[in-house]
């Protein structure tokens, strides 16, 4: 049986990229994976009774060594703040490449902290820095202290002692830029040495927090227990800053996507599912719901979405107890046939992305396509003609041709970048000033304008000509050569209408990450965390694949 | 030291801040960073020829023919440069493409040598009596300084090459007897075992 790929502009819209969960094919699993055999080491560990100083981790093969460096520093309670206006911070922290000198942690320990102010050298590869959940880990280093362990339903509620507010990596701030790099095997995946700076900082958390309650009662002081450890994850604290990347990055998000939905096709096609790779897949659901009732969010939208999620899980291990039988030929078509007809689109998403369980087979050769090289596809194709263009736009914008602009709902946004961070930001075009300053991230609305435009001009004209008076399209122009070979490489939603929901497309990235328990703290910024539940490093070599639904907290 | 990511985000920016569309804005901050990939000195041309747009305005080529009509105003090397990579497919038809007054011809250079790419073509430029070869958009050669790239061609000359060897056939049947030298003579039975298949295919 062959089953088609889904249709973009259903998987394409924004209701159903933000319904996405993390899979196999997350980034910070592949990076487990790849990364397990490597020797971890803890290079140096240089902390002050208060837990403040520096602190180095590595993980080494062959020749290749990466560093975390760390820098822990004493803020005040009012200078600790997850936004971006932030300048001092907890920690700090950079992915070195090689073995950092003296010299280098002397030079680093002057800029890391400093973050966007700082300047990096092409040695380092990504930069961070993280503020404590300061009610958390001063429990826990009270407690440990004392000799006790941490109170797990206090632990349960926040789920990690540190939250990053910023990963940067690919050349921001003099970091080395994506080419020096991009030959070296082991990191042949998104965000690969992103996800090493985080997990590597997640055990920086429990060194720290262990160093501090030993110091404040070396007699009594106990080890935080490996087991809870294992249960905490680190948080991240997320705004606008990576939506527009998704726009940005159209064959990547393309590679993302079309990776899932080959996975999703090869699963359905299976025609005998084999029992063991059943009982796994129901074993995942089934545990995956602590993930769902630990799941704590004070955002109504996410409630009503977990709330949903829950109702149709429970609905679908009903089912599936009750109903349904994996000795049917093509059982897990079957399955998400039923899912499309009786659950919501968050729920159709997590299943999804549990079905990948059982089948590294499947995934792991994905992992591998997951990159993508924007630049062999930068350059327009200015010998067609117009009479392509439109048939392209036709194809493959349907639903974006059908927004009416001239409605002051759909076109109510506008992105722009922020003199004083320059970050990306929304606002409203009739309330507020500098619309004049829009970034092109309404791709839609400007498809909707090139299409009428080629409504207008004549089938032969090539783009060339085309592009001579109409050179304010030619960005659209681009994506529409670039969205005929990548099908779910562009949004197919608007962007700046009135009811858009910024955070579904930080989640679509977010669950890419391997992130869990979204958190919405506005439409516009949310929380997450990373790596709840994943061994520790000194368990690589030989770790439970299936870690992320196993969690305890 | 600037990583070429920051280059290509403020230069497409900076190109935006000065008039152009966003389209235009992502060609010209490739073709700088493309530059300082190569050593010529794109950042300080692109900055001094904002800065002189301020003050002195440009003439636009949006449609480039054989011989190009002498402008009283330089001719803009952005709007040239994309037009070039636009119609590279009907200019490479031509023998030589003839240009008067071009502002800034390093960053119009960093197009053509995308076109060398695009077209499969090695390209010939002459700036003003000095040489410069486009090699595919792998490397720019010229017998021009950096420092000395001028900030006015008074007269460009753009040959496409011939994809044609570089050597004579002579050098080239000389290393190749030469690489036979790594070549086993076949007996009769390697003729017979050596590749797995039979001497005839008759079948």
């Amino acid at each position: 049986m062959l089953v088609e790929l889904r249709d973009p502009n259903t998987i394409m819209k924004l209701s159903r990229l933000g319904s996405f969960h993390q899979s196999k094919l997350s980034f910070l699993r592949s990076f487990l994976n790849e990364f397990k055999d490597w020797e971890y080491k803890q290079d140096l560990f240089n902390l002050d009774e208060n837990g403040y100083g520096e602190a180095v981790y590595s993980f080494k093969k062959d020749k290749r060594v990466y560093s975390l460096v760390c820098f822990a520093n004493h803020i005040k309670d009012e200078e600790r703040s997850d936004r971006v206006i932030a300048t001092k911070w907890d920690a700090a922290f950079t992915l070195h490449d090689g073995v950092p000198s003296k010299k280098d942690i002397e030079r680093l320990k002057n800029e890391v902290p400093r973050q966007e102010v700082g300047r990096l050298s092409y040695k380092e590869l990504t930069l961070s820095r993280a503020n404590k959940s300061v009610r958390l880990f001063n429990h826990v280093t009270d407690n440990l202290s004392k000799g006790l362990q941490p109170d797990l339903n206090l632990l349960s509620k926040v789920g990690y002692l540190y939250r990053t507010t910023a990963v940067y990596g690919s050349g921001k701030f003099g970091l080395a830029d994506r080419f020096r790099i991009k030959n070296r095997e082991e990191i042949n995946g998104p965000f690969r040495l992103e996800m090493m700076l985080v997990y590597l900082v997640r055990q920086f958390t429990f060194d720290q927090v262990n160093h501090v309650a030993y110091h404040k009662n070396p007699k009594k002081a106990v080890k935080l227990d490996e087991q809870i450890s294992k249960n905490l994850g680190i948080g991240n604290s997320t705004g606008l800053g990576m939506a527009p990347f998704i726009v940005n990055h159209p064959t990547l998000l393309n590679n993302w996507i079309l990776s899932r939905e080959i996975a999703l096709k090869k699963i359905r096609e299976i025609k005998d599912v084999k029992k063991n790779d059943s009982a796994l897949f129901v074993d995942c659901v089934k545990k995956s719901l602590t993930n769902i009732t630990s799941w704590n969010t004070d955002s109504e939208y996410q409630k009503n979405k977990i709330n949903n999620l829950l109702k149709d899980i429970q609905k679908f291990l009903k089912f599936i107890e009750n109903e349904f039988d994996f000795t049917t030929e093509y059982s897990f078509n079957g399955i998400y046939e039923w899912l499309e007809q009786e659950t919501c689109e968050e729920c159709i998403e997590y299943v999804v992305s549990i079905m990948m369980e059982p089948y590294s087979e499947i995934t792991e050769p994905l992992v591998k396509e997951m990159s993508s090289d924007e630049e062999k596809y930068f350059n327009i194709p200015a010998h067609r003609t117009v009479e392509d263009l439109r048939n392209i736009i036709e194809k493959k914008y349907p639903n974006i041709l059908e927004i009416n602009f001239e409605k002051k709902e759909n076109n109510q946004n506008f992105w722009f970048i922020s003199k004083n961070k320059e970050e990306p930001r929304l606002a409203d075009r009739f309330e507020e000033h500098g619309s004049e300053l829009e970034q092109p991230l309404a791709i839609a609305r400007d498809i909707k304008k090139l299409y009428e435009i080629l409504m207008v001009s004549k089938n032969s004209q090539t783009v060339s000509d085309f592009l001579i008076k109409n050179s304010e399209l030619r960005h659209v122009v681009r994506r529409v050569f670039v969205v005929e070979k990548f099908p779910y490489s562009e949004i197919q939603d608007n962007t700046i209408g009135k009811n858009i929901m910024p955070i579904d497309m930080l989640r679509l990235k977010l669950s890419f990450f391997g992130a869990l328990k979204f958190d919405p703290r506005s439409d516009k910024w949310l929380r997450i965390c990373m790596f709840q539940g994943a061994p520790l490093p000194h368990e690589l070599k030989n770790y439970d694949e299936q870690w992320v639904y196993k969690s305890n907290i | 030291m600037k990583s070429f990511s920051e280059i290509e985000t403020t230069v497409k920016r900076a190109t935006k801040a000065s008039g152009y569309s966003w389209g235009v804005a992502e060609e010209t901050a490739k073709c700088v960073r493309l530059l300082e990939s190569f050593g010529l000195p794109g950042i300080k041309h692109i900055n001094n020829y904002f800065s002189e747009r301020k003050e002195n305005s440009f003439q636009n080529l949006n449609l480039i023919s054989e011989r190009n009509p002498p402008s009283a105003k330089p001719y803009c090397p952005i709007i040239l440069g994309v037009s070039f990579l636009d119609q590279s497919n009907s200019l490479e038809l031509l023998k030589k493409i003839e240009l008067n007054n071009v502002a800034y011809p390093s960053i119009f250079l960093a197009f053509l040598s995308r076109t060398s790419e695009i077209i499969g073509k090695k390209i010939q430029i002459n700036l003003d009596k000095k040489e410069i070869i486009l090699n595919f958009n792998l490397n720019i050669y010229s017998n021009i300084a950096n420092n000395d790239f001028p900030s006015i061609a008074n007269h460009l000359e753009i040959n496409f090459l011939k994809n044609i060897d570089s050597f004579s056939e002579e050098e080239w049947k000389n290393l190749y007897k030469l690489s036979e030298d790594t070549f086993v003579e076949e007996s009769d039975s390697l003729k017979q075992g050596g590749a797995g298949a039979g001497l005839t295919d008759n079948d």
